[in-house]
């Protein structure tokens, strides 16, 4: 009970435990299509390639306000989820070589103009480099402010469109053949995962988030078979990781964020793969041994 | 030595021992997995630097090999389920994997020789100062030493077992059907990956070594068709990579290894643009091309159907034509002068008329629409 007392009374604590389940929630159920699409590492790429976008901004204004630093990663994000596209569209290069292509030379880039600013000697002081890895502790009530807005447009267009984003994750050209533009939707869910990705860059960073699209879905998945019961847990899952994570790193300065939600989520993906009702790999053992025995009489 | 030459060497080992292997990474579709083992190699080297009780490069090359052997099999593993996508397998183990050796660096290892920039992209700036010292002789920088290995094993590992990896690269079912395991040469590769991600992650770190795999193999992936070729070409492309990005870091004053993979990618982005093959732009001026020379034959068989037919005149029209091809008339009128140029056709009070090639012209365009029918 207590830390349920001082989460409500503590500034810091609140808007962290606040950002974070939140940042969870919004990846979480936004992942679960990325998943069902096979598109589980495209957010990979998009995160890495946020980094450039967050530095040209600030270069560009000098300012280290969120709202700037995070339409900066849009449009980054944006630029690489085109790239993207072209490549696998246009050339014989698979999708796996052009998710990595865009993942590190985007990220070089980011890092070239990260180094760049901080030789200035101002990154310490900009924040930039919180960036890479998270700091939950460093969100302010303003910066919770512009996730829940940001994540609530997002959850608010998955739920409007949720019928037609179930049909393009499942049957993409029977999508089409109902005359539904498929282009325009993957275009639509695409960008909402750059929303979700922008949303964790200050709490969980670039290097890290793609997790935080993949791993919720992925446990979610092993409960249920209907997506709207996946998708639901996957918010729930995302906000626990979200929750414990920030949680233990705010306990202890020197940790950064990202790695605790990470391997929080890791805890909560093993736990689902191995002890899920019906697929969890436990039960899987335990049937063969019964069938076997039940066999050998 | 030189600092800065001592840099640039590394720079250009590092991209040769690692083009060598990216070749066969973006053919084989397992740029992800590299990007998997870069990253969950971190928890090993930590935990080697631990037991040695500082970085001792040994260590850290048991550890973070261990590490890439465990990435792998449970990547593998989760995949064998069939409880977890492909793709999604990779996503949930290496976050994972690198989330507990980022933990552990920042509790345990904050400052030292391990800080999570290093992690990131490496300390090139700095490999000059780390000198191998045997029996109290200078030997010069210990990672020239550890890039120059790994690129002759690299070298002989793709030159030796060329024929093998390029069967099994493209054709694993004959290569199986010969004798060779696929699974061997599989894991061969992964193996030599994970050993040169771990000597080249002091010099550029976890993330930009897969920048320096995949980017220069599919800029040549995208230049040439010859398997030699591309090989030799990747490499060039890294080397040229690693020298350019190495002046520019300095002229800005910046990560160097950075500044070496945004090179590589500018590289690829020239070589998507402007490759002769298969770059965007000849493939844009193929497609305007067909598109104006089918334009054209639509013209002249037009032409040449309406001949001789009553109304001959009127479809001759150029007025007509646009309205009847559904052209607009701008296009009309350019498809026109370039028949004329070609000789085809010619203009006759208003109207246009076959000249004996153009009649040439539209029976040949005919007979092989009709062939392909």
């Amino acid at each position: 009970m207590g830390i349920l007392v001082e989460l409500f009374a503590d500034y810091t604590l609140r808007n962290v435990a606040l950002g974070s389940a939140l940042l969870g929630m919004v990846s979480g159920a936004l992942g679960c299509f990325a998943v069902l699409r096979r598109q589980g590492l495209l957010g990979d790429a998009l995160a890495h390639a946020a980094l450039p976008g967050i530095c040209i901004a600030y270069l560009l204004t000098q300012t280290k306000a969120p709202i700037v630093l995070l339409l900066g990663a849009a449009a980054a994000g944006w630029i690489a989820a085109i790239l993207l596209l072209q490549i696998v569209r246009h050339t014989r290069i698979s999708e796996d070589s052009a998710l990595g292509i865009v993942l590190s030379t985007f990220f070089a880039f980011g890092i070239v103009l990260l180094t760049f600013i901080a030789k200035r000697g101002s990154a310490n002081q900009s924040g930039l480099d919180k960036f890479l890895f998270g700091q939950a502790a460093a969100l302010v009530a303003e910066d919770v402010m512009t996730m829940a807005v940001l994540g609530g447009v997002a959850l608010a267009i998955v739920a409007l469109l949720y019928k037609e984003f179930k049909l393009l994750a499942f049957d993409a050209p029977f999508a089409a053949s109902l005359g539904f533009n498929t282009d325009w939707l993957s275009v639509l869910l695409t960008s909402l995962i750059v929303v979700a990705v922008v949303i964790g860059l200050q709490t969980v960073g670039v290097v890290l988030m793609a997790a935080l699209l993949v791993g919720p879905a992925v446990a979610a998945r092993q409960w249920t078979n209907r997506l709207g019961v996946m998708v639901i847990l996957a918010a729930l899952f995302g906000a626990l990781s979200g929750l414990v994570g920030a949680l233990m790193s705010v306990s202890d300065e020197g940790i950064p964020t990202g790695p605790m939600v990470i391997l929080s989520l890791t805890g909560i993906v093993l736990c689902s793969v191995f002890f899920a009702p019906e697929r969890g790999l436990v039960w899987d053992a335990v049937r063969r041994r019964t069938q076997r025995a039940a066999w050998v009489e | 030595m030189g600092a800065v030459l001592a840099i640039i060497l590394t720079g250009l080992l590092v991209a040769t021992a690692c083009a060598l292997l990216g070749v066969f990474l973006v053919l084989r579709r397992m740029a992800m997995m590299a990007d998997a083992i870069s990253h969950a190699i971190l928890p090993g080297l930590v935990a080697g630097y631990f037991l040695a009780q500082g970085p001792n490069l040994l260590a850290g090359f048991v550890g973070a090999s261990l590490a890439a052997v465990a990435t792998v099999a449970l990547v593998e593993a989760l995949q064998n389920t069939h409880r977890v996508g492909g793709e999604s397998a990779i996503g949930v183990v290496f976050p994972a994997m690198f989330a507990l050796g980022a933990f552990l660096v920042s509790k345990y290892f904050a400052n030292v020789h391990l800080d999570t920039d290093a992690v990131l992209y490496g300390n090139i700036e700095f490999v000059a100062f780390d000198v191998l010292i045997l029996n109290g002789l200078n030997l010069g920088p210990q990672s020239l030493w550890v890039m120059g290995a790994l690129c002759v094993v690299n070298l002989l590992f793709v030159r030796l077992l060329f024929k093998e990896l390029k069967l099994a690269t493209f054709d694993p079912g004959l290569a199986a059907a010969l004798g060779f395991s696929p699974a061997l040469i599989h894991y061969g590769l992964m193996a030599m990956v994970s050993v040169t991600t771990v000597g080249a992650f002091t010099a550029v770190g976890a993330i930009l070594v897969v920048a320096f795999m995949i980017v220069p193999a599919a800029a040549a992936y995208l230049l040439t068709d010859d398997l030699g070729r591309m090989i030799i070409l990747a490499v060039l492309i890294g080397a040229l990579s690693a020298v350019v990005g190495c002046f520019i870091a300095f002229a800005l004053d910046a990560s160097v290894a950075g500044a070496m993979a945004a090179m590589a990618g500018a590289c690829f982005l020239l070589a998507l643009l402007f490759s002769p093959a298969h770059g965007l732009v000849a493939k844009a001026r193929r497609l305007r091309r067909q598109r104006l020379r089918l334009a054209m034959e639509n013209l002249v068989v037009h032409l040449f159907n309406h001949e001789h037919q009553a109304y001959e005149e009127h479809e001759a029209e150029v007025a007509h034509l646009s309205s009847e091809l559904r052209w607009q008339p701008r296009f009309a009128r350019r498809i026109i002068r370039m028949a004329r140029r070609a000789q085809l056709v010619r203009q006759v009070n208003g109207h246009l008329a076959l000249t004996g090639a153009g009649r040439e012209f539209a029976r040949q365009a005919s007979a092989h629409r009709d062939g392909e029918a």
